[in-house]
Parts: structure tokens; C-alpha cells; sequence
């Protein structure tokens, strides 16, 4: 992939042993979403990521992607290890600094495994290859009789081995080669093998250093009274009784509200409570969850085509039947269990920042541009994430740590309480779609009208072209259903509350409505869903193969319990395509219990098949909280929810089991942290329009308001 | 501000504090127990686990005034320095964690649950570890681990 003659790079030939680097070219996708992020840059390369072999055989990895829980700092060096013919159990790794020797850094779109893929491998060939040849010339043996054994070279006719840590220095030495050979894919022993995580130990004793963890020498704790209104600002405060709590130290303005800097954070809670401030609601004071729906619904009409096939308009008024629905779905929040936080240390000449973030280098960029110091003077050291789910790439709590601790003179922890990470905006924005479909005299559809009103994530980033937000309409404008007749407009809206990505950005509604829609089609021409998808996926063999796993191994069309449906969905996203089926009742509480949800993957050639399964699940649960119960409704400008109680999320004895099926038949390589989220929703609604007869129309499922 | 005398993992600590500061925050701004997480504050999530005289108790939400005099066990003490506790070993066999950040919460639950009941049931485990929150879906690697941890197949 990559033709540029400085692909490797060997930096150091020191007391380290072998170090290497490498490029690697943001394409596609990727590339899109680096742009969208604010991290692409205008080289076509990067520089990313280390291997330190040292002399006592230990190589470590050094990842420039965020670890969140989707296990990247066990999945590459898999990679790595594999081409390297390396010892497993002498494979460490560990988070790499903000630096622009790693190129820029951020970790999101389902993209670290499949982007780093063939690099990682040359990366692990070419050190293999640099200590077979130090071994080769230390031996004075032609390298070509040399070859490697599991962390050892080994020159078979006079049985000598050398370890890689005895060869590391000498290794340095050596030129890279440019084009290394690579493993044939039967011969992996690591890649594709179930591993266990690296970062699990310190994780099970608590020694993992999450960002909210760091603790500096003189380090104070804030927290920020912001805002409640969205669009609003700080009109005056009166910090006097604040002062007076023991432990406050600095009570002062920044843009987003009054920070309370304090000893510990339960002094700048007290702190917070003894502050009086008023707020300028901008003219944003009186917006509801109702102004909002209502203003969906007006401009839906009038929105940019994202795709048109056919003559839908005709199409429509020449069907045997019809349905014209309305599919909504609320903001929704995060809710990582780590709240937002991150603590800065600036001075006069330098800045040192440590981030729980998804965008080390967005923060490093934003801090320089903050401190007006050279991007040279700031460190971000990222820590372990408690969650990202996309939260993570924003940089609000960067901002307001880096304006605390230079406004203060000390180094500061900025920790976010649940309810102010709740109120901080950044949702997965709220959705009102227009859609009808029509089916034939044999129950076949024919034709799909979908209209998409929703805020614009990509509009952070700069004007929308010809009008369309790509993510907004994903999954929908690339729907792979065989219907001849097709319409998809989006229009946008302009609301006071920032949006952002939240794990599986525009698939997460998308897949939602276009999957259940799917079944109202299938139940209006009196088709079986599975059936019905099978016969519209003609062209599309791979979805037709996870399709026809998850029916199969799901035992779909078998008799189930009294009270019990299926539903299935199925939806592509970030290069993978996922098939869920559900089990599900609906008990007299009428909240439904999803019992069983059989999951079949294709996402091209994997890594870690244990990671995958994880993922699955993680997806399926956070995919679900949402379709059960998340939603975030607005009242007076303000966020109504705040907390665990009012915005509940899957609890242990609601989780169904699941069982996760990976389709490997070496396609192209997909994602694996998103596309497990978007088909459940569709596929527990699914299962209850079979049960009850009702379509689900509106998430969340459970509605408290 | 008052003073406070606490047995932490078998150690005393003295430390000055607002009576109604929770204990989570005492273990982790003044002491430095970092293992012990913050999640929602108000006892919705049991990030902030420990255990008072053996129990199970929200520290988010646990005044420091009310745990002097008991034995507060931290993630950091559940087992004798340099070992792990059985739940932990299980932890690392199922490598239950994803993110990991509830993780310090859900083995303090697991290891008071089995301490008191060698053997639970799923029921019994639903009941008891629901109280935890796990944003990651990790719950069934959960349930997994405790029954390893009980010396069950499962």
C-alpha cells in the first residue's frame, strides 16, 4: 500500500535495542473521518507506531491508538508478533504520547486493526528480517540459511540461536529491507488466535491509570458550574460564600462557565453549591423536546437529495399497498462510566497535559493554540479511557483544564461530575424520518421514500456540501435492499445543542428505522423477514451470509416458549456487516426482557477472535440500553436527564446471552468496536411488532416522558 | 475540620475531613486509593465499591464520620499484598475487562457475594451484581467469572 522509500525508519541504536517506526496513508473512510475530526494533515503519511526490542527479550509496542476497552493495545501487537515471530509471552504495550513522531493521533471509525493491519505486518517482517541479518553477520553465515524460531534466529546447520534481545543493538544496524517478506496468512500463529488481553492484569487489580486517576505534585482538583441552557452564557456570579469553603482556593470565569479549583473534589463540590450565578439564556431559555420534534417534522420536506433511483413519486401512487410511517429517536448521551476529566499542567514555557482522550494530537494542537505556546512545548500524555463510544474525540474538558491551570499557576484535575457529563451536549443527535414504502400485487417492495430530518455532525467541521451530511444519512443512502424505486433526502435543522459521534455515529438511528421498516414491508406483503431480506440481498452475498448464519444458528422458524418472538436485522457499517437475531417477550410490565440474541459477523480477516466476540456483545448492550431506555429530552434549553436514574442503562440481570458467530472468508477487513450497535435495536423491535403486531416507531422502547 | 481515625486494608489512617465528605473521596484525593472509582455519586453505579465490616457499601455515597470504626477493605487490600484474590484470578481467566474502569466495583461486589455465598445461583448473582453498572457489556463474562471463581464449570 504504502510506496514511500521512508516507510521505515530505525531511530535509535542505543542501550533500547531495536527500535522502528513507520508510515502509514489515511485512505477512505479513515481518511473522511480524520478530516471530519480535525486531524488529517496534508501529508499523506504518518508516522505510527514504535518496537522497542530490548536486550533482555522484552519487545514493546508502543500504540498511538487510544485504548477504551476495545482492546488495541492487545490486537496490534498481535500483528506485530505474528511477522516477527515473536515470543507472545514477551509482548508488552503501551500507549503512546501525543508526538509528532507518531504522526497525528486519533483513535475512532472502527478503524485501528484494519488500518494498521498490513503496515504492523511489514513493521514485524522487516525487524525479523534486520535480526536475521545480525545474526547472519555475526555468525558469518549468509542470511539466507538463517531463520527465526519463536524469539529466537537460529542457523540450523551448525544449531546456533541467538535471542532477539542478544541481537537488538547489532540489529539497529542493519538497513530495513524494503519490501520484507510476509507469513503466509496459514502459517499465523497469533493472528486470528484467540489471545488474551494484555491490559487485563492491571485492570483486575486496579493499578490501570485512568486519566480521572492522575494525581501530579501540588495538584489541585476543579470542577465547572456551566451553562445549563444550551447556547447560553455566563451572566454574572458571586463567588464570596464559595471562597469561605474550607479547601477552595480560586473561584473564577472561563468561557464556559465558573470553575471552582479546590484541595479535593469534594471541597470544590461544597464550592459549587455556595456559588451564586446567573445565566444569559441567549434566547435559548424556553426550547423543548416538543420545539424540537415540531421543527423536524417542518423542514423534513424540504430536505437535499442523497439518493434517488428510479420513479418513486410513481412508484408509490401505482402500489398495491402502502405504509407511510414516522420514525423518530432521541439525543442520546455517552455515559462513559469514567465521567470526562483531564488534568493540565501549564507554565510559562511549557504545557503538560494528561487526557483520557480519542484525539491526543487534536488536544495537543488545541492546548498550543490556548497556552500560545509551540505545539513542541505541550505533552499529552493519553491515560487509559474509561470509555469513548466517540466522546472521547471532543475536547471540551481539554479546553476548560488547560484555561483553569494557567489562569491558576498550578497543575489541575478537571473531573466532570455524572450530572455535568450528562448536561455537556455532544449527544447522538435527535432523528424524525418521513418514509413510506409500497409492495407489489405479490407482496414484493417496490418502492422506499425516506426523509431524514436530524442535526449535522459533519457540520462541526465546516459547510455541508450540496447539502448533505454523509453520516447523517449512512446506511440509509447506501442501502443494499434490491428496490427498484428509492428516495433518500436529508434536511438540517439548527438547534443550540452540540452533537458529535456516539458509537456508530448515523448507523446507530439508521440501522434502527431502516431495519424495522424493512419488516413493516415484509408484513404488509405477508413475507417472512428473513425470507423477504434474503431474496432484496440477491446482490449482496456477503450480507446474505451473515443473514442466513444468524437465521440458522438462531433456529429460525422454530417453535419458541409461549409469549416469546424473534426479530432479526441486519445492517453494514464501518466495513462490516452484522446480523442480529433477538428473543424476546414482553412481560405485564411491558418492559420487553430480550432473552437470547444470536450475532453473525463479517468483518474480513480478524485478529483476536476473543476481542470480536467482546465487541459484539459491548455493541449489542450499548445498542440496547439505548433502545430500551436512553434518551435525553430538553426543557427550558436545559438537558432534563443527569444521572444513572433518570438515564438508566442494561443492568446484569437484564443482559440476554449471546452468542457471536464470525464469518471468516478473507474479504476486505472491517471494524469491529461500532457495527455490533446498530442492528439491535431493529431486531428487538422486530421481535415485538411479531409478538404484539404494533410496529415500534419511536426509541426509546420504555418512554419515561 | 474534624479528624478521623480509619483501618483501611489493615492500616490506620488519620486524616482531616468535613464529616459529610464520602468516604471515596477521602481514599482517593487524600489517600491516594485510586483504585476505588467515581461513577455517578449517588449510588446508581457501585464503581466506587469497597467493603465495611465486610459489606458491601457505596463509598460515593458514605460519609467519612459514619466508617470510622469499621474495617474498610479497598480493591487495593482484598487480597494479601502480592497475591489475588480468587475472584481476581477468575477475572484474568474469563479476562473479563474491556475498558476496565467498573471492573475495581464489580470484583469488590463478586468477592463480597462469595464470601457470603460460596455458591450463587444466576439468580442470586442477578440480584446481588445488578447493582453495578458496566457500560461496556461485559455482564456475562461476569457471571462467568463468578461461577469460575466458585469453582463451578459453568
Amino acid at each position: 500500500m504504502t510506496t514511500r522509500r521512508d516507510f521505515l525508519g530505525v531511530t535509535a541504536a542505543t542501550g533500547l535495542g531495536l527500535v522502528l517506526g513507520f508510515h502509514r496513508p489515511l485512505k477512505g473512510q479513515a481518511a473522511l473521518i480524520a478530516k471530519a475530526m480535525g486531524t488529517d494533515t496534508a501529508s499523506d503519511a504518518e508516522l505510527n507506531a514504535w518496537v522497542h526490542i530490548a536486550p533482555d527479550d522484552t519487545i514493546t509496542l508502543v500504540i498511538n491508538e487510544s485504548e477504551m476497552g476495545q482492546g488495541v493495545l492487545t490486537s496490534l501487537p498481535m500483528i506485530l508478533a505474528e511477522e516477527l515471530d515473536a515470543d507472545w509471552t514477551k509482548v508488552r504495550s503501551e500507549p503512546a504520547p501525543a508526538d509528532t513522531r507518531f504522526g497525528r493521533q486519533s483513535t475512532g471509525g472502527s478503524t485501528s486493526v484494519r488500518m494498521d493491519y498490513a503496515n504492523l505486518r511489514t513493521v514485524g517482517a522487516a525487524a525479523r528480517a534486520m535480526l536475521i541479518g545480525a545474526a547472519a553477520q555475526r555468525w558469518g553465515v549468509p542470511a539466507g540459511e538463517c531463520s527465526t524460531d519463536v524469539g529466537y534466529v537460529v542457523h540450523a546447520a551448525s544449531k546456533r540461536r541467538a535471542s532477539y534481545g542478544s541481537l537488538a543493538v547489532d540489529a539497529a544496524k542493519i538497513t530495513p529491507p524494503e519490501k520484507p517478506p510476509l507469513k503466509d496468512p496459514k502459517d499465523f500463529r497469533i493472528i486470528g488466535k484467540p489471545m488474551k488481553r494484555l491490559d487485563t492484569p492491571d485492570k483486575v487489580r486496579a493499578t490501570t491509570e485512568f486519566g480521572i486517576d492522575v494525581r501530579r505534585p501540588g495538584m489541585l482538583i476543579a470542577q465547572v458550574e456551566r451553562c445549563p441552557i444550551f447556547g447560553g452564557k455566563l451572566g454574572s456570579f458571586d463567588a464570596t460564600k464559595a471562597k469561605t469553603v474550607p479547601g477552595v482556593r480560586h473561584v473564577i470565569a472561563i468561557p464556559s462557565g465558573v470553575a471552582v479549583v479546590a484541595d479535593d473534589f469534594w471541597a470544590a463540590t461544597k464550592g459549587r453549591e455556595a456559588l451564586s450565578v446567573t445565566w444569559d439564556d441567549a434566547g435559548h431559555g424556553t426550547l423543548s423536546s416538543t420545539d424540537i420534534a415540531a421543527e423536524l417534522r417542518r423542514i423534513v420536506d424540504g430536505g437535499a437529495v442523497a439518493r434517488k433511483d428510479g420513479e418513486p413519486d410513481a412508484a408509490l401512487a401505482g402500489s398495491h399497498a402502502t405504509i407511510h410511517a414516522e420514525y423518530e429517536v432521541p439525543y442520546l448521551a455517552h455515559a462513559t462510566m469514567e465521567p470526562m476529566n483531564c488534568t493540565a499542567d501549564v507554565r510559562s514555557g511549557s504545557c503538560e497535559i494528561w487526557a483520557p482522550t480519542q484525539a491526543p494530537t487534536g488536544c495537543r494542537d488545541l492546548a498550543a493554540k490556548i497556552t500560545g505556546l509551540s505545539s513542541e512545548k505541550v505533552t499529552v500524555h493519553t491515560t487509559y479511557l474509561g470509555g469513548g463510544f466517540g466522546r472521547r474525540s471532543q475536547t471540551d474538558f481539554l479546553e476548560d483544564a488547560v484555561r483553569i491551570s494557567k489562569a491558576v499557576g498550578a497543575p489541575v484535575k478537571l473531573v466532570y461530575t455524572r450530572e455535568d457529563d450528562m448536561r455537556a451536549g455532544w449527544y447522538r443527535p435527535t432523528a424524525y424520518n418521513k418514509i413510506a414504502g409500497g409492495v407489489d400485487a405479490q407482496g414484493w417492495p417496490t418502492v422506499w421514500t425516506q426523509k431524514i430530518a436530524t442535526p449535522s455532525i459533519a457540520e462541526n467541521f465546516g459547510p455541508l456540501r450540496d447539502g448533505i451530511d454523509g453520516m447523517a444519512v449512512e446506511g440509509v443512502s447506501n442501502l443494499p435492499y434490491a428496490i427498484p424505486n428509492m428516495l433518500v433526502t436529508y434536511a438540517k435543522p439548527d438547534f443550540p445543542i452540540s452533537v458529535w459521534f456516539w458509537r456508530s455515529v448515523g448507523s446507530s438511528q439508521n440501522g434502527y428505522v431502516t431495519e424495522c421498516f424493512l419488516d413493516e414491508l415484509a408484513h404488509l406483503g405477508g413475507k417472512d423477514p428473513v425470507e423477504l431480506r434474503r431474496r432484496l440481498l440477491k446482490d449482496h452475498p456477503r450480507h446474505r451470509r451473515v443473514l442466513d448464519l444468524a437465521a440458522e444458528k438462531a433456529g429460525w422458524g422454530t417453535p419458541l416458549p409461549e409469549g416469546h418472538a424473534r426479530g432479526v436485522a441486519v445492517h453494514e457499517a464501518f466495513g462490516s456487516i452484522v446480523a442480529e437475531v433477538a428473543e424476546v417477550s414482553l412481560p405485564a410490565s411491558g418492559t420487553p426482557r430480550v432473552h437470547h440474541v444470536v450475532c453473525a459477523v463479517d468483518c474480513g480477516q480478524y485478529v483476536n477472535p476473543d476481542t470480536i466476540k467482546a465487541q459484539m456483545e459491548s455493541g449489542i448492550v450499548y445498542g440496547l440500553s439505548a433502545a430500551l431506555y436512553g434518551e435525553i429530552t430538553i426543557d427550558k434549553g436545559r438537558a432534563v436527564q443527569g444521572n444513572f436514574d433518570s438515564y438508566p442503562i442494561v443492568r446484569l440481570r437484564e443482559m440476554p446471552s449471546i452468542d457471536t458467530y464470525i464469518v471468516a472468508e478473507g474479504d476486505p477487513m472491517g471494524g469491529i468496536g461500532e457495527p455490533g450497535t446498530p442492528p439491535i435495536a431493529a431486531a428487538v423491535c422486530n421481535a415485538l411488532l411479531a409478538l404484539t403486531g404494533k410496529p415500534v416507531r419511536r426509541l426509546p422502547i420504555v418512554r419515561r416522558t | 475540620m474534624p479528624s478521623y481515625t480509619l483501618d483501611i486494608n489493615g492500616k490506620q489512617h488519620t486524616v482531616d475531613a468535613p464529616a459529610d465528605m464520602p468516604l471515596l473521596w477521602v481514599l482517593r484525593d487524600k489517600l491516594g486509593l485510586t483504585g476505588t472509582k467515581f461513577g455517578c455519586g449517588v449510588g446508581e453505579c457501585l464503581a466506587c465499591a469497597v467493603h465495611l465490616d465486610g459489606e458491601v457499601a457505596f463509598s460515593c455515597s458514605y460519609p467519612v464520620s459514619a466508617a470510622q470504626g469499621k474495617k474498610i477493605t479497598t480493591i487495593e487490600g482484598v487480597a494479601p499484598a502480592g497475591t489475588l484474590h480468587p475472584v481476581q484470578e477468575a477475572w484474568i481467566e474469563v479476562d473479563v475487562p474491556q475498558c476496565g474502569y467498573c471492573q475495581s466495583g464489580q470484583i469488590m461486589a463478586a468477592a463480597a457475594l462469595l464470601a457470603k455465598t460460596p455458591h450463587p445461583t444466576d439468580a442470586e448473582i442477578d440480584r446481588t451484581m445488578s447493582a453495578n453498572l458496566c457500560r461496556c457489556g461485559t455482564y456475562n463474562r461476569i457471571r462467568h467469572a463468578i461461577h469460575r471463581a466458585a469453582g463451578e464449570a459453568s
